[in-house]
C-alpha cells in the first residue's frame, strides 16, 4: 500500500504506513491550524523588527521602537511622582504642626503611611505598631529619643546603633557578664527598679530596697537619671513607667542587667525619601495618639 | 523531498538525530549568542564577592529551599521598585552560582533585604516567624541556632566558585575557614584578615548574639544582611535616573 490507497471499508485515503497489515486513515491537520501558524510567524517577524529581539554575539537588535523597560519604569515613577506632587509638595513645605492641623492632608498621611509602615516597619514593630520583645511599642508614648516629630524623624533617618555615620548610639551595659556588679547587687537593683514602676508589688524588703537604690545611684543613674525617668539624649528608657522593651518581670530585668542590650533600629535614609520619612513620622505619632 | 522524509522516518536512530539537530538550532541561534554580549551586564568595579561565611549562608538558603518562596529579583515594574527599592541589575547576581532569582513569591522579595532589619530580628524571625510577624506562614528554622556551621570545607566551596568564574584569590581560599570564624568574632585575631581580604565594608560581628561559636544561624543571617549590598550600583543608577527625570 502507498499514499493514495483507499481504505476498502470507508473509502477514505490512508497514510500509506503499514504495521503488520494494519493501516491508518489519512486525516490531515485542519487548515485553520496552518492559518494561525502563519499568522504567528508573521507576528513574530513584525515583533522582531519593532522590539529588542535577536542576539548577535556582540550586541542585540534593539528594534525600531527603541523600547526599554528600564526607561518605561523610570517614566512611570516620574509620572507617579508628578501626580503625587499635589500633596507631597504640600507635605514637604509645611511643618509638622501645620500638617497635623490639616485633616485633608492627615487623611493622605494615614493612607500612605499605612502602606509605608506595612512594607518597612511592621515586621519589627507589629502591624499596629505595638512592638514585641526587643522591638519598642510605638503606641505607648514611651519614646526613647523624644516624642517630638523632629526627634522621631531623626531616628528614622539615622537609626539607632545602625551602620549610618550619624547614627544614634545607645547601649545597656552587661553589668553581670562584665563583672561590674555581683549577683547580690543585681538582685537588689532589680528589686529597686521593679519598685519604681506603677505596678510595683506592695511588699518590699526595705533593707534590700535601700541597697538597690545605692547600686542604682552608683551605676544606673548616669544614664537613666537620678529619678530613673530616663534620658532622651542617651536613649536611656524611663524605668518608672509601665513600658518595657525587653520585659518588666523580674526574670527579664535580671537578664537585661546581667547581659545588657544594644538594640538596633535601621537607618532609613537610603531606602526612604525625606517625604516618605515625614509621612511615617506623622503616621507613627498618630499610632501613639499624640497630636502635639 | 517526500522520498527522503519517507526514508528518514523509517530509520529510528536517524530520525532521533534529525530531531536533535533541528531542536538545537533554536539554542544555537537564540541562546548561545547571549553568552558573548557584554553590554547586558553592567560594568561595576566595586562589586565584591561573598565572604566564606556568607557563601555558607547562601548554601543554607539553597539547602532549606528559601528560593521556593522568596525571589531575589526586583523587576522593572513600578510597584516593585516602590516597595523593594531600585530594580535588580544583572551585575548584582554576577557571582551567584547558581543564581537565586526565584520564580515565585509566597514571601517578599529579598534582593535588598540586607540592612533593612536588625540581626536580632532575623534570628527571632527565623527561629519562629510568628513571634515577630503574627500573620506569617513561613516555617520555623530554629535548628539553625543549634547547628554548628561546618567551616573546614569552605575553602573547597570557594575553589568551586572560582572554577566557575568568581575571582577568589589563593589567599582567600587558604584562609576560608579562619575567615568564616573571624567574621563572627570582631575581637579575635582572625577578624582583621577578613577586612583585609574582603574589604573594610565587610560586616564583621556575631550575627546570632552567640559569640562563642559559628552557627548556621550566623551564616544565614550574614548572607541575608549582605543581600543587595555587594555593590551600590543600583542605588547610584536609580539616583542618576531620578535626577535625569527632574
Amino acid at each position: 500500500m502507498d499514499v493514495g490507497d483507499r481504505d476498502p471499508v470507508t473509502g477514505q485515503l490512508t497514510t500509506g504506513h503499514e504495521w503488520n497489515g494494519i493501516t491508518e486513515l489519512y486525516t490531515p491537520v485542519p487548515r485553520i491550524v496552518f492559518f494561525f501558524l502563519f499568522v504567528t510567524i508573521l507576528f513574530s517577524i513584525v515583533y522582531w523588527v519593532l522590539m529588542p529581539a535577536w542576539p548577535l554575539g556582540w550586541t542585540y537588535t534593539k528594534g525600531i521602537l527603541g523600547f526599554d523597560q528600564k526607561a518605561v519604569v523610570q517614566s512611570q515613577l516620574a509620572e507617579a511622582g508628578a501626580e503625587q506632587s499635589a500633596w507631597t509638595s504640600r507635605i514637604d513645605g509645611m511643618d509638622y504642626a501645620a500638617i497635623q492641623a490639616d485633616p485633608e492632608l492627615m487623611k493622605i498621611v494615614h493612607e500612605a503611611g499605612a502602606t509605608l509602615f506595612g512594607d518597612n516597619c511592621a515586621v519589627c514593630h507589629g502591624t499596629g505598631g505595638t512592638g514585641g520583645k526587643g522591638f519598642p511599642d510605638l503606641t505607648a508614648g514611651a519614646w526613647l529619643w523624644g516624642g517630638e516629630p523632629e526627634a522621631i524623624a531623626e531616628t528614622l533617618r539615622v537609626g539607632i546603633n545602625a551602620p549610618h555615620e550619624e547614627t544614634r548610639v545607645s547601649q545597656m551595659l552587661s553589668f553581670g557578664r562584665d563583672g561590674i556588679l555581683v549577683r547580690d547587687q543585681i538582685d537588689d537593683v532589680v528589686g529597686y527598679v521593679q519598685s519604681l514602676g506603677p505596678s510595683a508589688a506592695a511588699a518590699h524588703d526595705e533593707e534590700a530596697l535601700a541597697r538597690g537604690a545605692e547600686v542604682f545611684a552608683g551605676n544606673c543613674a548616669a544614664c537613666h537619671g537620678e529619678d530613673a525617668k530616663g534620658n532622651r539624649d542617651l536613649g536611656a528608657p524611663n524605668l518608672t513607667d509601665a513600658s518595657w522593651i525587653y520585659g518588666g518581670d523580674r526574670q527579664s530585668i535580671t537578664s537585661t542587667v546581667y547581659s545588657g542590650h544594644q538594640g538596633l533600629m535601621p537607618s532609613w535614609e537610603q531606602r526612604l525619601t525625606p517625604t516618605q520619612r515625614k509621612i511615617l513620622t506623622l503616621y507613627v505619632l498618630g499610632l501613639s495618639g499624640e497630636t502635639q | 523531498m517526500a522520498e527522503f522524509h519517507r526514508k528518514l522516518e523509517r530509520n529510528a536512530i536517524g530520525f532521533v538525530l534529525a530531531i536533535v539537530v533541528v531542536a538545537s538550532i533554536g539554542g544555537f541561534v537564540e541562546i548561545a549568542p547571549l553568552f558573548t554580549i557584554d553590554e547586558t551586564v553592567e560594568d561595576v568595579p566595586d562589586m565584591r564577592v561573598y565572604t566564606p561565611l556568607e557563601l555558607a549562608g547562601r548554601n543554607i538558603y539553597i539547602r532549606e529551599g528559601c528560593y521556593a518562596c522568596h525571589s531575589q529579583m526586583i523587576r522593572t515594574l513600578r510597584d516593585e521598585v516602590e516597595r523593594y527599592g531600585p530594580y535588580s541589575l544583572a551585575v548584582e547576581s554576577k557571582y551567584d552560582h547558581p543564581m537565586l532569582w526565584g520564580s515565585k513569591r509566597t514571601g517578599p522579595d529579598l534582593a535588598r533585604i540586607g540592612g533593612k532589619y536588625s540581626d536580632a530580628w532575623h534570628v527571632a524571625h527565623l527561629t519562629n516567624p510568628r513571634d515577630v510577624v503574627v500573620e506569617s506562614v513561613m516555617p520555623k528554622y530554629g535548628w539553625l541556632n543549634r547547628n554548628t556551621q561546618r567551616t573546614d570545607d569552605l575553602g573547597d566551596h570557594l575553589l568551586a566558585q572560582r572554577r566557575v568564574g568568581v575571582p577568589y584569590t589563593d589567599e582567600m581560599i587558604a584562609n576560608a575557614t579562619n575567615d568564616a570564624y573571624g567574621q563572627t568574632a570582631p575581637d579575635s585575631e582572625f577578624a582583621t584578615g577578613v577586612a583585609e581580604r574582603y574589604g573594610e565594608a565587610t560586616q564583621i560581628r556575631s550575627f546570632d548574639a552567640d559569640a562563642t561559636r559559628v552557627t548556621e544561624m550566623d551564616a544565614l543571617v550574614a548572607y541575608l544582611q549582605i543581600l543587595g549590598h555587594l555593590t551600590d550600583a543600583a542605588y547610584k543608577q536609580a539616583a542618576m535616573a531620578g535626577e535625569a527625570a527632574k
